[in-house]
């Protein structure tokens, strides 16, 4: 008897056809996202005489971090023309409260939910709900009237309370959702052992959800770091955030257009968010998965 | 002195109401098993007793103090969870002196007690591992430590062997049992596995539908079932049931085209004596029918034919058939019985059950 036949059939190529369009359309989203931040990298490491010649793709022929240095220290925000740096600065001191108290809030939100069903419980979370799809264009002109009368209006306090207003919702909402995955035994059994409320919080709930901590890390931060109008709008004149510097730099309308500067500010404004993605991009999908599988 | 007291207690899940008017004494040191089918709010009542749910009418009382309104750690309760519900960032340690922590207990109290209850429940080699490096059994066992550190008066258990296979559950059935007799504490512990509840039980609650249908030591309620619903619920093969009616001491069970059967109920020990025909259901269980070659003088037996033979071992269940309908007889393994021979079957009517088919009580 010959032996032409393998039993189970030859091993399936791994090419297919639907493979192959899987992975084109998967190099073309890549590219179509990369291609602007290659020329972005490229332009902001080039002189202007370089930039001049128009060839938007070409490497720089003496790449130099010149334009760095200048977006960082010199460039003209404005009236004065010491860079983006102190923008930095301010985002960064804008950014980490308004991160760390609106996570705190969003958890303690979720938490209480989830867990203590008081009465009433369930139209606290539709409110919140509702203040997630209000567009915030909406609610601004009250809030400043709000924080003129306590006296809170152009502060620092003033835009980290804004950002925990409007992070309190989707955070709520992520937070509630991977609470309800937990066990509720978990719960009843350290009620049963004599833990309360902020013990339960802190030493059962909270060291479980290092997941959705991560994401809402991730989720507020370039939320935060990435925001224009509320820190226009409510962080007063010392406090302005990176991003209106940036706006400062590149619609300046004096002198000549400082191309690979504009480039090079905006790259070390983005420097920031992009960071926090290449680290915990891992953790994010996970815990965006995690949230997602019980609601 | 009732270590546990439930007087007329209600509780309702959105206006649905779960547990009614439900009444329970459970006495110091007795171990109780609250045994039901799925969703008939055993684990409701639990929860009830270790504060866990708001009860909507009634008091709870544990050792003669009103708990109605106090938190769960206040009850001087311990419970056990059916999925352990051990917290996963802690070591075996930490999970078992949690509880002492929150309250705390100084540190060396704290090692004595852990130590102890490790010692009882053979878990000291275990105490530095995460609880997901356990197998289930030893998992169950950090989980009733866990109860046992705090030192309680009630051990509450919510089906802590469901998750187990039936080696394990088994064996730590026994150990349960064991724990009991040393501790001495009261236990209340739910389940749905008669097994468990015969071997273990001081006394069962047999529950339906939140209603308490007879509280009594497992031998009483094997023996001589309050009802309907307690006789078939317990006993594996369940108990054979004839529909018929009752005149003059005799069941007669009529079907068209069958032969009637009658059975003389003279020997049964009616709880009142009946006056006029009564409609009735006769139970009877598989174990108490026997084969009437080998014990010529029984008051009542009919030939039938065999159906479908399932061997177990150390017994047989054998099932036959009897006006169209089919019952169950279980026998030793000695006796060979072939599918689709006929054998007479026969029983006394002492070992019987009747019941008024009207109300489904005990006559
Ligand atoms: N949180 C709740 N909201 C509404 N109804 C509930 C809730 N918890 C339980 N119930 C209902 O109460 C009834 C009793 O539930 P319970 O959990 O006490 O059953 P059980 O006897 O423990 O069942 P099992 O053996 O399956 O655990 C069920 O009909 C259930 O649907
Ligand atoms: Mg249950």
């Amino acid at each position: 008897m010959a032996h032409d036949i393998t039993p189970s059939g030859p091993k399936p190529s791994r090419l297919s056809v639907a493979r192959i369009g899987v992975y084109g359309f998967l190099a073309m989203s890549a590219i179509f996202f990369a291609i602007p931040l290659y020329v972005m990298i490229v332009t902001s490491l080039k002189g202007m005489p370089e930039i001049r010649l128009g060839d938007l793709f070409a490497l720089p022929n003496d790449p130099s971090f010149a334009a760095w240095v200048k977006a960082w220290a010199q460039a003209c925000t404005g009236v004065s023309c010491n860079g983006i740096h102190e923008g930095f600065w301010n985002s960064v001191v804008i950014t980490v409260p308004s991160v760390v108290f609106s996570i705190m809030l969003g958890a303690i939100n979720g938490y209480a939910l989830s867990f203590w069903r008081f009465k009433g419980a369930n139209i606290v979370f539709a409110i919140l709900l509702f203040g997630a799809f209000v567009p915030f264009q909406v609610v601004i002109y009250p809030l400043i009237i709000f924080l003129r009368e306590v006296g809170l209006y152009g502060s620092l306090t003033g835009i980290v309370l804004v950002h925990m207003a409007f992070g309190m919702p989707i955070m709520t909402l992520l937070f509630r959702n991977y609470f309800s995955s937990l066990p509720e035994e978990l719960f009843k059994a350290a009620r049963v052992d004599g833990a309360g409320f902020w013990q339960i919080f802190f030493q059962i709930v909270m060291p479980l959800s290092v997941p959705v901590t991560v994401v809402a890390v991730i989720l507020q931060t370039t939320g935060i770091w990435n925001d224009y109008l509320l820190g226009l709008i409510f962080a007063g004149h010392d406090n302005l955030p990176m991003t209106v510097q940036l706006n400062n730099i590149v619609t300046t309308t004096f002198g000549v257009r400082e191309y690979n500067v504009n480039m090079a500010a905006t790259m070390l404004t983005a420097i920031v968010p992009l960071a926090i993605y290449l680290i915990s991009g891992k953790y994010f999908v996970r815990g965006i998965a995690a949230g997602a599988v019980k609601g | 002195m009732h270590s546990v007291s439930i007087k007329n207690l209600d509780l309702m899940f959105d206006q649905v109401p779960v547990l009614q008017n439900l009444n329970l004494d459970i006495e110091k040191g007795e171990f109780l098993v609250l045994l039901g089918s799925s969703g008939c709010g055993k684990s409701t009542l639990l929860n009830c007793i270790a504060g866990l749910l708001d009860v909507s009418a009634g008091q709870i009382w544990i050792n003669d103090r009103n708990v109605t309104w106090e938190e769960p750690k206040d009850r001087d309760i311990g419970m056990v969870f059916q999925s352990y519900a051990l917290y996963p960032q802690m070591t075996v340690e930490k999970n078992l002196s949690f509880g002492l922590r929150v309250k705390g207990v100084d540190k060396e109290e704290i090692a004595r007690r852990v130590a102890n209850a490790a010692k009882v429940l053979q878990i000291e080699a275990l105490l530095q591992r995460k609880p997901a490096e356990l197998s289930g059994g030893q998992r169950q066992r950090v989980a009733i430590g866990r109860a046992l550190v705090r030192d309680v008066e009630v051990f509450l258990f919510d089906e802590p062997l469901s998750n187990l296979d039936a080696k394990l559950r088994a064996d730590l059935r026994i150990e349960i049992k064991r724990l009991h007799q040393k501790l001495k504490n009261t236990m209340v512990y739910v389940t749905h596995d008669q097994v468990e509840a015969l071997t273990l039980a001081d006394r069962i609650a047999i529950m339906k539908n939140g209603v308490i249908q007879q509280l009594s030591s497992p031998d009483d309620i094997y023996h001589t079932p309050n009802n309907l619903f307690v006789a078939g619920f317990i006993g594996s093969p369940s108990m054979n049931f004839l529909h018929g009616s009752c005149e003059n001491g005799v069941f007669t069970c009529q079907k068209t085209g069958h032969k009637d059967v009658v059975i003389d109920l003279s020997r049964y020990p009616f709880k009142e004596a009946m006056s006029k025909k009564t409609s009735m259901i006769l139970g009877i269980r598989p174990e108490h029918l026997i084969l009437v070659e080998q014990q010529q003088d029984v008051p009542f037996s009919v030939e039938v034919q065999v159906d479908i033979i399932e061997p177990m071992g150390s017994e047989t269940v054998v099932w036959f058939e009897l006006q169209g309908q089919s019952y169950a007889l279980r026998l030793h393994t000695e006796n060979h019985i072939q599918v689709g021979s006929t054998i007479t079957i026969g029983f006394d009517p002492v070992k019987a059950h009747c019941f008024d088919s009207a109300t489904e009580q005990r006559l």
